[in-house]
């Protein structure tokens, strides 16, 4: 089973330590809540393991039979990735229903208040 | 005697829907009516408010099931006791509105269908559109062991039961076939009567043909599913 060539694993690091200084700064900036960073966090972190500790890298993939050590990063990542997309669809779901439950709302409220308006008139014509 | 609500959702209906609430008023004095304006460009909701009825402005386009689920909600918050389903483009007669409610009104059933393929009227349609509410109709059938006939059809009523069901739980893209085993699997004694049905006096059906494929996967999918989901909680007298 070959290592990991050096230059992959010095790529992928750099690459998982630009993902977490960059969700990091989203966060600080207030432009991506805690609870949506947590599984970016995660993701990067586990990137971060497999790129640095390079052993680890070469015992998974001749576990599982890849030949291509490098991949195996690329696949854990990938999966992460899934995950986070798979989240965010039930997000999504979630803002979905309460804005329809918004909109139907507003559209009950304002006939109400049109309604309560007509007869508020209705009783005083000078008003 | 039973307070009635008449629930037409309406999506740039201008041209129908005045009409619509008229032959109502005129059929069936005592019943109210409310208009959902589902987001519409044109004048739906003036028109509407110029013939009488009380308009409800969805502030945008939510697609039918979240159009009639509006109404559902103010039908519920109102007290109402029967709640009737009839569309802006005039295809449901108001006149075959008592044999849509008579069933619910006396108690036989909690939900009643009107429709068109029990002898009455000759309804005329295109070869695929009718392969697929037959598809739908056997789905359906076979899953609420109860042969159903026509599961496409938007003039049905429900009584306090059906609203308090449908308030809180009711399908948004194609809700016409998911309302029956929706309905079913809440519990609720289900009935078709035969009506009349005019061609569509405007519009054109939310069933285009080139959404057609999307349109029959996505509510085989939604009917399998569903058999399944989790039910959501239903609302109690007098609570939010």
């Amino acid at each position: 089973m070959a290592e990991t060539p050096l230059g992959v694993s010095i790529a992928a690091t750099i690459a998982a330590i630009l993902l977490l200084l960059g969700v990091l700064e989203l966060v600080r900036r207030r432009r991506l809540r805690e609870k949506y960073a947590l599984l970016w966090i995660v993701t990067a972190l586990v990137v971060l393991v497999l790129s640095v500790w390079r052993g680890a890298v070469t015992a998974i993939a001749g576990y599982l039979g890849v030949s291509y050590g490098p991949a195996v990063i690329f696949a854990v990542g990938a999966v992460f990735v899934l995950v986070v997309l798979l989240h965010y669809s039930t997000v999504i779901s979630a803002l979905t229903d309460r804005s329809v439950l918004l909109a139907q709302r507003i559209a009950i409220l304002e006939q109400r208040i049109d309604a309560l308006e007509e007869s508020r008139r209705d009783r005083s014509p000078d008003a | 005697m039973p307070r009635c609500l008449a629930i037409i959702p309406a999506y740039n209906e201008a041209a129908s829907v005045g009409d619509v609430v008229r032959a109502i008023t005129a059929a069936q004095p005592d019943v109210g009516i409310v208009v959902v304006d589902d987001g519409s460009s044109d004048a739906t909701a003036a028109v509407a408010a110029e013939a009488g009825a009380a308009v409800l402005r969805l502030p945008f386009n939510l697609g039918i099931g979240g159009a009639v689920q509006t109404g559902y909600k103010y039908a519920w918050d109102n007290g109402y006791d029967v709640a009737i389903q009839i569309d802006a483009d005039g295809q449901h007669p108001p006149v075959e509105m008592a044999k849509v409610l008579a069933p619910v009104l006396s108690g036989e059933a909690d939900m009643v269908i009107g429709t068109r393929f029990r002898g009455v009227g000759d309804f005329k349609s295109s070869k695929a559109r009718r392969v697929g509410i037959e598809l739908f109709a056997r789905l359906v059938s076979l899953i609420i062991r109860e042969r159903v006939t026509d599961t496409t059809s938007g003039f049905r009523a429900v009584n306090r039961k059906g609203i308090a069901l449908f308030e809180s739980d009711y399908p948004q893209d194609y809700p016409e076939v998911e309302t029956q085993a929706l309905a079913h699997r809440h519990g609720l004694r289900l009935l078709e009567v035969p009506v009349e049905m005019e061609e569509r006096q405007a519009g054109v059906s939310s069933i285009r043909a080139w959404g057609s494929v999307y349109y029959v996967v996505k509510v085989t999918l939604a009917l399998l599913i569903g058999l399944f989901r989790a039910p959501r909680p239903l609302p109690e007298e007098g609570g939010h």
